[in-house]
């Protein structure tokens, strides 16, 4: 196991509103780890349905918002604790980018204001000339050509440019790690390969590591070396991303992966008999302590209502949080990274 | 030998834009049978909205309709006043928009909104009646009685969506026309609300016009696929023939480029950018991008011709086979 570079201790996350008599409390996340090792350079995939908690993740790894309880923890530093100049390390180290590239821009400012910005406020460019440089670079290693973009306006670009520069901007100012939180949803079919590929270029030229958030499952396993399942704020599943779409072991898991329809009219997508079990879920009191997936899971035991499952790591590179593999070992928190940071199987070494 | 319900013949369909009309769809001809799964697959920009919603006769201005002919029953939709047409709607054919279910009321209760399309079009229906007709529908679409009086607030984006499926068949209309009807759910719900789908219209044997960009859903959903670029229609095929061998380059190219769940591989795309509809190419629509581009092609416009029986293609590659 490596240093980590980005870690997440036992976080847990809770929305609170209303007012004083009545309080609503939502979880948006708990009971989650995360590890991001040091080197080499790795890409992290996070899927979930929608208000599974994935965009929560990212504000809280971003440290835009804090986490209820445990910790996030960047190169050995937890976020809370930092010193001002720690942050603006980490602020420079840790680069997003997010899902919407019309929304991300001031459309009154050409595009070369939000390439310069960056580059300013690290003092990053001795003269404007050299600032030049590096930003025409930056733009040529993500595939734009600098004469066709600089200069312009963010309406008279498409799409998929927007989102580029946006890669291109988080890659500018040399991070260690982007988090890119659905960067190619609202990008035409056609340009997704275009950014997917220069973000796997971003890793395996310039050590670049990226967290990958996205509801999409294929293009998650196209790109990634590690996966992590969440399901209602928790994470149900954790690891290798061939052993997890090709054997996926948590319930929740093998039913996502199962409803993906395959473009080949031959294969059988399922039947629809199982859809009418549980259309409410019952949140009893007692059952907050159960698995969030137990109303929908067919293989549902006494037990699942009882308790929250722990996470039990079934594989050297594996864990699932599920009561089925109960004779398996329960991996504690501080042995999470040994999971995220085990090496690679033959299987999934490939190059592109 | 089935009978067609819808015929769509030579179909124009244009935006008035200050720099001119933009053709959306542009002289589209095509049939979907009596009980058919029609698939209209297509990049966004393609106009198969514009066609889902003219073929509803709902296209608002800046959009026209330009010529050519819907006929639905052999009625000709365009030569019906709009009291007619919108008798029609819902009778015979109904439209399931994308994110339908953002459609619905939130202050009215879920029995009262079905009740809403078929009091409009027969008044004179009993209260009893209609309550056992809403129970019937909402068991079709599989959810409970109880649904029938709760507000929409109080239901998933799956169950909203499944709603709006037993609304749009609560007249017995012959064609649901369902435009992206899942783009906002994720794959889990996705999956149920289309065997939903699937297996309501084999219940009432209306058949379905599904327009989106998923091979996938297309491949698990439909019996035949037209496949729209730049307001044309390029192939038109059944289901198995198409991702069997399909004729047309790029047909090929969206069957093959989608990143899958079976191995790691390079990502392909498709090359070039689709083009502006303002100032579409000469020739094929497709040539610019085309790997098998010729000389022709930036010339002369393929037509859509059947190259084999039921295999329709608009490409240069292929000649009509003499019958």
């Amino acid at each position: 196991m490596t240093a980590a570079l980005l870690e997440a201790q036992n976080v847990k996350k809770i929305f609170s509103s209303g007012g004083l008599f009545k309080k609503n409390e939502t979880i948006a996340l708990e009971d989650l780890y995360l590890y991001i090792q040091k080197n080499p350079p790795t890409i992290t995939g996070i899927a979930g349905e929608s208000g599974s908690g994935k965009t929560t993740l990212a504000k809280l790894l971003l440290g835009f918002i804090k986490p209820s309880e445990g910790k996030v923890i960047y190169k050995g530093k937890d976020l809370e604790k930092m010193t001002r100049n720690e942050r603006m390390v980490f602020r420079r180290e840790v680069q997003a980018v997010f899902q919407d590239p019309f929304e991300t821009y001031n459309p009154f400012y050409k595009i070369d204001h939000i390439l310069t910005t960056p580059l300013a406020k690290y003092n990053l460019a001795s003269s404007k000339t050299e600032a030049r440089k590096i930003i025409e670079n930056a733009l040529e290693v993500i595939g734009l050509q600098p004469g066709e973009t600089l200069g312009r306006y963010p309406h008279q670009l498409s799409g998929g440019q927007r989102q580029r520069i946006m890669v291109a901007r988080a890659f500018l100012i040399k991070p260690r790690i982007i988090l890119a939180d659905e960067p190619v949803s609202m990008v035409d079919a056609s340009l997704r390969a275009t950014i997917l590929k220069s973000l796997l270029k971003l890793k395996k030229e310039y050590g670049i590591s990226l967290l990958y958030i996205s509801h999409d499952l294929t293009t998650t396993y196209q790109i990634s070396d590690n996966i992590l399942v969440l399901y209602q704020g928790s994470l149900v599943e954790v690891g290798d991303a061939e052993m997890v779409i090709k054997k996926p072991q948590h319930p929740y898991t093998q039913l996502l992966i199962s409803s993906i329809p395959h473009p080949d009219p031959n294969r059988n997508w399922g039947q629809d008999s199982d859809l009418l079990a549980n259309q409410f879920s019952n949140n009893n009191e007692n059952e907050k302590q159960a698995c969030k997936f137990v109303d929908r899971c067919p293989k549902a035991m006494a037990i699942c209502r009882q308790k929250h499952p722990p996470l039990y790591q079934t594989d050297p590179s594996r864990a699932v949080r599920c009561f089925l593999y109960k004779n398996a070992v329960e991996l504690p928190g501080k042995d999470f990274g040994k999971v995220m940071s085990y090496s690679k199987s033959p299987l999934s070494v490939y190059t592109f | 030998m089935k009978s067609e319900i819808l015929r769509v013949l030579n179909l124009r369909v244009y935006y008035d834009t200050s720099a001119g009309p933009l053709k959306a769809v542009d002289g589209v001809t095509f049939d979907i049978m009596a009980g058919e799964r029609f698939g209209l697959v297509g990049e966004s920009g393609s106009g198969k909205s514009t066609l889902a919603l003219a073929i509803m006769l709902l296209t608002k201005a800046p959009g026209r309709i330009i010529g050519g002919q819907i006929l639905l029953d052999d009625q000709d939709l365009l030569r019906l006043s709009e009291d007619e047409i919108r008798q029609v709607r819902l009778t015979k054919m109904s439209l399931i928009p994308q994110g339908a279910m953002n459609s619905l009321n939130p202050v009215k209760r879920i029995k009262d909104q079905i009740i809403d399309g078929i009091l409009d079009h027969s008044k004179k229906v009993h209260k009893k009646e209609l309550n056992n007709r809403v129970y019937e529908l909402l068991k079709s679409v599989k959810l409970k009685p109880e649904v029938a009086d709760m507000f929409p607030h109080e239901l998933s984006g799956g169950m909203k969506q499944r709603i709006c499926l037993a609304i749009a068949i609560s007249l017995n209309p012959k064609i649901i026309i369902a435009d992206e009807p899942t783009s906002a759910l994720d794959v889990v719900v996705q999956r149920q609300v289309m065997l939903t789908l699937g297996r309501m219209q084999e219940s009432v044997e209306v058949s379905v016009l599904l327009a989106g960009h998923d091979m996938g859903l297309m491949a698990q959903f439909t019996n035949r696929i037209g496949v729209m670029y730049a307001g044309k229609l390029l192939e038109i095929d059944s289901v198995k023939e198409m991702f069997n061998n399909a004729l047309h380059p790029y047909t090929r190219l969206l069957i093959e480029c989608p990143p899958t769940l079976e191995e790691k591989r390079e990502f392909k795309g498709i090359p070039g950018l689709p083009p502006l509809l303002l100032n579409p190419p000469p020739g094929c629509v497709f040539h610019p991008r085309c790997p098998k581009v010729m000389k022709r092609c930036s010339v002369e416009v393929p037509n859509l011709i059947e190259v084999h029986p039921g295999r329709w293609v608009a490409c240069h590659l292929y000649k009509k086979e003499k019958i």
